[in-house]
């Protein structure tokens, strides 16, 4: 009997034992503390209810082991015949209502917190696209000037269809990383403003524990405060149509000296693009310079949906060669698609997305390859009257 | 005489015997059971390693939705169905089910319903690729042509849902053998009523709900467009207020089998009957006060996150009640462990397990780290697969030698048990991980942090894949060639059904009702 | 019919009502939802136009309140506010211009939608004028100001000190035309 119970009491221990080792918070298994006061106090709920249920269950299934090794017919052939105890049902209701009091009271006061975006320093409204997320820094004390820019994945195409010739498995980052990080100082409270343009996407950073649903047409408020530098990655959680795993989210934070010297960068940033692509409007482009250019941005940015050759996938991305937009409809029909976008449609709009030589040089390709070869030449000049409204 | 029965293809167009079409409800469950667990291995195909392998992201969303939609719609719900229409009729000492001839259209909308949403697969541009949730715009606006076929298809299988439904709660009111109180009735019968209920309340709120679609993308209404003064959020409102009554509609008949299943296993007499009942019921109504614990990522205001981050809790209570009982049934018994009562243990032990990762997700702090990520994924494969899905597997092979005279092979349903509880483990628990490392649900590929969990998750999809084929062997066999079963195969079964009955279950059973004390 | 069909029927007849009753309210969720909504505030959504009679004004208290302009795609239209944002005093009466520009050579029919962070201030945020009640029409070319005159509710909570008003607009030239041919069709 005693050699009975000691293997009971060892196998309920080993079980134990066998679970939390499963929970171990060092290892890859568990979810990140993070860098932030709330996602280390997330990490800290997470870990005390982990920590409960795992000891509900070593009470619950250690019971129902034990009947399995005891009460089997073999060893226990008459079966008790009771089957009712007003006693243990009042304890076993009384006990989870005490335990879930002990969980909710916490969660309570955290959840209140996280929703509080008052008095922030500063604000920046996130916008959700398919696919790719748009950043606005609004102005303030901290921000002089509005900036915005637009963040997509910049994992080369070739990595994700070619996984193992293209050395994507080198790349730590693959399918973590984007063109233009949205860059915050530290310590400071930051509220986001997240909607989206077009269907549901999500705004999500597991390390700063940030995640907020972006809905067309509504704004909604959250915010972080992160105390260490560093970079964070996150990814799109609202299924959004075809390449909603392909719109991550990445937020590097910098010291306050160095935001600011990031803020004035991208001051001068801007002036130096807007002076480029005013030179390049200027210019008079010859059909091979175009098509050259046109081909680099159709392939990064077109590509994803109206495919390199110009297919499509109808009805939702419409085929590009061969259709009358491309062909024998106006030219400026076809600016004003890429320029302005369409509304409900996944189409989005280019204008603020790409220079006016790029726009030029991508409606000029389209008009001419794949076999369309409409002989038309699209000037960044033509793209510049049309957004005056000429 | 009560074993004469018609003969040839069409007795199955004509039926209205509520074990034919018992029958069919559960052939056609498994039919779908297997395309949707095709599916299933598809993704998992092309998730068994970072990069595009095998196909591409429109297609690969093609296949979440409809794995989803066809599990739900096609496996889970017919195959209840398809339990009760077998086994109501002969535990409250019916004939047959009180509208015999709806119940035959009740079944046969259903492949009909199936075929259509299948075949949009082939329209151009493509099936439904929005998630089994459909949410809009993406699901309006965004959503391919075939689109309006999936609408037609949830009605009609809803219409037949709800069919379903009102004859469940007819039969069960209105024709016990006389002394079979409400509070005798088998647990199993209880479950089922209290799920038709809540069936007849949901399922029109869904058919409202897929209206409101089709009006949104062709008869100029804007109900989820807020260009229009509508709101995407609504939508999630009034789907969610369906789908979480939806997801006990899929386990409380589960739960009613194993009810039985126990019991006749550990030679003990169910613990706690009344408290059983009252528990599902509870279950039942609180199930109307939790939809927007699947919202709170959504903007919601933080009085009613902590609303129904609290309505969610309590039902973590009289679900406890039921597995301590269930235990207490248990406990001091004398069990032994066929096929059957394997099936329903494991039940009770991965249920709970996914019950747990459930008052995780409960927690709205905490939910916003597992939102829309593989830790939901896990959660509830735990309580569809090792839940409701081994709770009709137990089902199947505890009546089976009533339903047909035969028996299975123990030792090969021994085998379908072990390769399933390997397998489903092998496969769904990983993903907890996965979903904790931080991957997102619904995309078809990832960083290769989550590469390993991914691999395992996959070898172990194609591991059950196989043991449901397994399955199927195991089934034919006994049906061509099982040996002949006893009068009553577990001598710890109780119920007319194995009292007041011969084996296998004639044709038309108690044409004269038995008496009940 | 027999006794058992009878009751059969009668019990089938109440079935079918709380099926019927709960298709209904499925769609009754809409205007219950706006209620809910317009009662407590929250999702953001503001009310239809308000009357600005005997309130009063604390001159104690200042809450910022922000502008946010979303132009949607497919609207080639210029749309701004001419400040980013302006210090009120709860209870007063407050008038902010806004610009439009449609810079295509089309007309275009245009629809602001307004959403409130955070959700719980849109109760104390009440609109006398807004372009955002109506559809807007501006042939190709055209421009125009637009005013929007509001005030915020006295009693806004103390917590309160920042309200972002977020506009979306929206081309709905489409709907709008569709819209009146069916109905010049049904003429």
């Amino acid at each position: 009997m005693a050699i009975r119970r000691k293997l009971i009491a060892g196998m309920t221990g080993l079980l134990g034992f066998m679970l939390s080792g499963l929970v171990q918070a060092a290892s890859e298994l568990n979810m990140r503390p993070g860098v932030t006061e709330t996602s280390i106090e997330v990490y800290e709920l997470h870990m005390m209810v982990v920590w409960v249920m795992v000891a509900i269950s070593v009470v619950v299934f250690g019971a129902m082991f034990y009947s399995f090794i005891f009460h089997r017919k073999s060893k226990h052939p008459t079966p008790a015949t009771f089957s009712h105890s007003t006693k243990m049902e009042i304890v076993w209701t009384a006990i989870p209502v005490l335990i879930l009091i002990y969980l909710t009271v916490p969660a309570v006061k955290l959840l209140i917190k996280m929703e509080d975006a008052s008095n922030s320093d500063m604000s920046v409204q996130v916008t959700g696209s398919q696919w790719k997320w748009h950043y606005k820094y609004l102005e303030n004390d901290i921000i002089e000037q509005e900036i915005s820019f637009y963040s997509n994945l910049s994992t080369p195409r070739e990595q994700y269809e070619n996984y193992e010739t293209s050395g994507a498995a080198e790349n730590v980052n693959y399918l973590l990383e984007v063109d233009n990080h949205l860059v915050l100082p530290v310590d400071t409270k930051v509220r986001f403003l997240v909607t989206a343009e077009d269907v549901i996407h999500s705004w999500w950073v597991p390390e700063l524990a940030v995640k907020k649903d972006a809905i067309p047409g509504f704004i909604n408020e959250t915010w972080t405060k992160v105390p260490t530098p560093g970079i964070y990655r996150g990814q799109c959680t609202e299924l959004c149509g075809v390449n909603h795993g392909f719109m991550p989210v990445v937020v590097e934070v910098l010291s306050k000296p160095d935001f600011a010297k990031w803020l004035s960068g991208k001051a001068e940033e801007k002036r130096i693009a807007d002076k480029t692509a005013a030179a390049a409007a200027s210019q008079n482009w010859d059909m091979d310079k175009l098509m050259v250019l046109g081909k680099t941005v159709y392939d990064a940015k077109c590509a994803a949906c109206h495919q390199v050759n110009g297919a499509g996938l109808p009805p939702v991305f419409p085929a590009l060669k061969g259709s009358a937009i491309a062909t024998t409809g106006p030219v400026e029909g076809h600016i004003d698609i890429v320029v302005n976008g369409k509304q409900g449609t996944a189409m989005a709009a280019y204008g603020a997305q790409l220079t006016d030589a790029e726009m030029a040089a991508v409606i000029t390709y389209e008009r001419n390859a794949w076999g369309n070869d409409t002989g038309d030449k699209v000037q960044p000049a033509d793209i510049q009257a049309f957004k005056a409204g000429n | 005489m009560s074993d004469h029965h018609p003969t040839g293809i069409t007795r199955w167009f004509y039926t209205t015997n509520h074990k034919d079409i018992g029958t069919m409800y559960l052939w056609f469950s498994f039919i779908m059971f297997l395309i949707g667990g095709a599916m299933a291995m598809i993704i998992r195909a092309e998730l068994y390693q970072p990069g595009l392998q095998f196909v591409e992201p429109a297609f690969f969303n093609q296949m979440t939705t409809m794995h989803g939609l066809i599990m739900v719609f096609g496996a889970v719900m017919p195959s209840m169905v398809g339990l009760a229409n077998w086994l109501i009729p002969m535990q409250i000492g019916a004939p047959d089910m009180a509208l015999p001839r709806m119940n035959n259209w009740s079944f046969w909308i259903l492949p009909f319903a199936f075929t259509l949403l299948l075949s949009s697969l082939f329209m151009e541009g493509g099936g439904p690729n929005f998630g089994w949730t459909f949410y809009a715009p993406l699901s309006t606006t965004y959503a391919p042509p075939s689109t309006d076929f999936f609408i037609l298809g949830v009605h009609m299988m809803g219409i037949s849902s709800i069919m379903g439904a009102i004859n469940v709660i007819v039969t069960v009111f209105n024709m016990r053998a006389p002394g079979m109180t409400l509070m005798k009735m088998p647990l199993f019968v209880w479950t089922w009523l209290i799920t038709a209920f809540l069936l007849i309340m949901v399922m029109p709120v869904l058919a409202g709900l897929v209206t409101m679609m089709l009006t949104d993308r062709h008869f100029g209404t804007a109900f989820f467009d807020a260009a229009g003064g509508g709101d995407p959020v609504m939508f999630q409102h009034i789907f969610w207020f369906f789908g979480h009554p939806e997801v006990y509609i899929m386990v409380l008949p589960a739960f009613g089998v194993v009810s039985e299943i126990i019991p006749a296993f550990s030679r003990k007499k169910l613990f706690g009957y009344s408290s059983m009942v009252y528990a599902t019921a509870s279950i039942a109504l609180l199930s109307f006060i939790v939809w927007a614990h699947h919202m709170f990522a959504v903007g919601m205001p933080v009085a009613g996150e902590l609303f129904f981050m609290i309505a969610t809790m309590l039902i973590a209570v009289p679900t406890g009640v039921k597995v301590f009982n269930w235990v207490a049934t248990m406990w001091q018994g004398s069990l032994t462990f066929e096929t059957p009562m394997l099936f329903s243990i494991a039940f009770v032990i991965l249920f709970t397990i996914g019950g747990f990762s459930g008052v995780m997700l409960a927690m709205a702090p905490v939910d916003f780290q597992y939102h829309d990520t593989y830790f939901v994924v896990a959660h509830f494969h735990y309580v569809l697969f090792p839940g409701a899905i081994f709770g009709t597997t137990a089902a199947v092979y505890y009546w089976f030698p009533k339903w047909t005279g035969k028996m299975y092979n123990e030792a090969v349903g021994k085998t379908h048990f072990w390769l399933s509880m390997i397998f489903v483990n092998l496969t769904f628990f990983p993903m907890h991980f996965s979903g904790l490392a931080g991957m997102p649900r619904r995309i078809p590929d990832y960083n290769m942090m989550f590469a390993d969990f991914n691999m395992w998750a996959s070898i172990g999809a194609f591991g059950l894949g196989f043991t449901q084929l397994f399955f199927f062997v195991t089934i034919i066999m006994a049906i061509r060639g099982g040996k002949k079963a006893e009068e009553k195969q577990w001598d710890g079964a109780t119920g007319l059904e194995w009292d007041a009955m011969t084996t296998p279950a004639p044709y038309h059973s108690f044409s004269t009702p038995p008496k009940v004390d | 019919m027999t006794e058992q069909a009878q009751e059969n029927k009668k019990l089938i007849k109440r079935l079918l009502a709380i099926v019927g009753g709960m298709f209904i309210f499925a769609f009754a969720l809409i205007p219950l939802y706006n209620v809910f909504c317009d009662i407590t505030g929250i999702n953001g959504k503001t009310g239809g136009q308000a009357l600005y009679q005997n309130v009063d004004i604390d001159k104690s208290r200042v809450v910022t309140v922000e502008f946010l302009i979303n132009i949607n795609r497919g609207m080639p239209w210029k749309f701004e506010s001419q400040v980013k944002m302006i210090d009120v005093h709860p209870g007063e009466l407050n008038e902010v211009i806004f610009y439009a520009k449609n810079n295509s050579k089309f007309d275009i029919v245009g629809q602001s939608v307004p959403s409130v962070a955070p959700g719980e201030a849109a109760l104390y945020l009440n609109k006398t004028e807004c372009f955002c009640f109506d559809q807007q029409k501006l042939m190709a070319g055209e421009d125009i100001e637009m005013p929007m005159k509001f005030y915020i509710d006295a009693d806004i909570p103390e917590d309160i000190t920042r309200l972002t008003l977020s506009y979306q607009l929206f081309n709905i030239t489409d709907s709008v035309n569709a819209n009146n041919s069916a109905s010049v069709a049904t003429k």
